[in-house]
């Protein structure tokens, strides 16, 4: 954590199918800003964009960061995977679209409200990929 | 509605968080998708689900749910049960199933979660 200039970055390497782990990224970034006193509403909206953030780099990616960076602002949030890239996003911002396993789909997610529920939860959302390479997606939760 | 009453309308058996029972709530949301409970619920909620996988426990996390209502008599692992005891979640189970459980909650006045196109 790094917090000079008032500014916290937190970091986490997320690893592919490691669905034992998924969740404790976001589960420890709810935890801090609970710690920094941020209202609860805004924590929950943190803590549900930066999740369905993290399980798409579980389900989806060859693994990838997600980056936190808390200001008394604002909340940002980057996803950066390694690929394979979104072929289609407007496709994939779609409800209930999505390309997830059974695998996947046994374990609650897979409905495909990931990227919609994340746009939902933040005040700017930015999303750039390409089909094989990788995917940035970038958050903004305003505190005040 | 409180947690207590709850567990005596669904016969249910309480796994974790007894401490908690007198916990008020406000509606219930019936899924078996998490994503569609990250995005459904705003409020004091109850999750009742027959999916028994730890990400049940990390949705109620992210979503501010305190407790969680297994149906079909489902048990959960004990990874679960010590998640939920870590994040003072209130785990039960009923024999019930998912539409019985919905009903007989909503019978007594616990009403769902609405979504916004209602």
């Amino acid at each position: 954590m790094d917090g000079s200039n008032n500014k916290i970055t937190l970091e986490y390497n997320i690893m592919q199918n490691d669905f034992k782990c998924a969740g404790e990224a976001s589960s420890n970034v709810k935890k801090i800003l609970n710690q920094l006193g941020i209202d609860s509403k805004i924590v929950r909206r943190a803590a549900i964009a930066t999740y369905e953030a993290e399980m798409n780099i579980v389900i989806h990616s060859l693994g990838g960061k997600i980056i936190v960076t808390i200001t008394s602002d604002v909340i940002e949030i980057k996803a950066h995977d390694r690929g394979p890239g979104i072929k289609d996003i407007e496709l994939a911002m779609q409800e209930g679209y999505s390309t997830a396993s059974n695998l996947v789909r046994e374990l609650g997610f897979g409905a495909g409200m990931g990227l919609p529920n994340m746009k939902k939860c933040s005040d700017i959302f930015n999303i750039i990929s390409r089909e094989n390479e990788e995917t940035l997606v970038s958050m903004k939760i305003y505190i005040k | 509605m409180k947690l207590s009453e709850i567990r005596d309308i669904l016969d249910a058996k309480v796994l974790v968080g007894q401490e908690f029972l007198d916990r008020e709530v406000f509606s219930a949301f019936s899924s078996d998708l998490m994503s569609d409970v990250l995005a459904f619920i705003n409020e004091k909620s109850i999750l009742l689900t027959g999916l028994t996988n730890p990400q049940v426990i990390r949705t109620a996390e992210m979503a501010d749910l305190f407790a969680i209502v297994f149906v079909r008599g489902k048990v959960p692992s004990k990874d679960l049960l010590d998640l939920a005891l870590e994040k003072n979640i209130t785990i039960m189970t009923t024999e019930y199933t998912l539409y019985t459980t919905s009903g007989k909650l909503y019978e007594k006045g616990l009403r769902g979660v609405e979504t916004e196109d209602v």
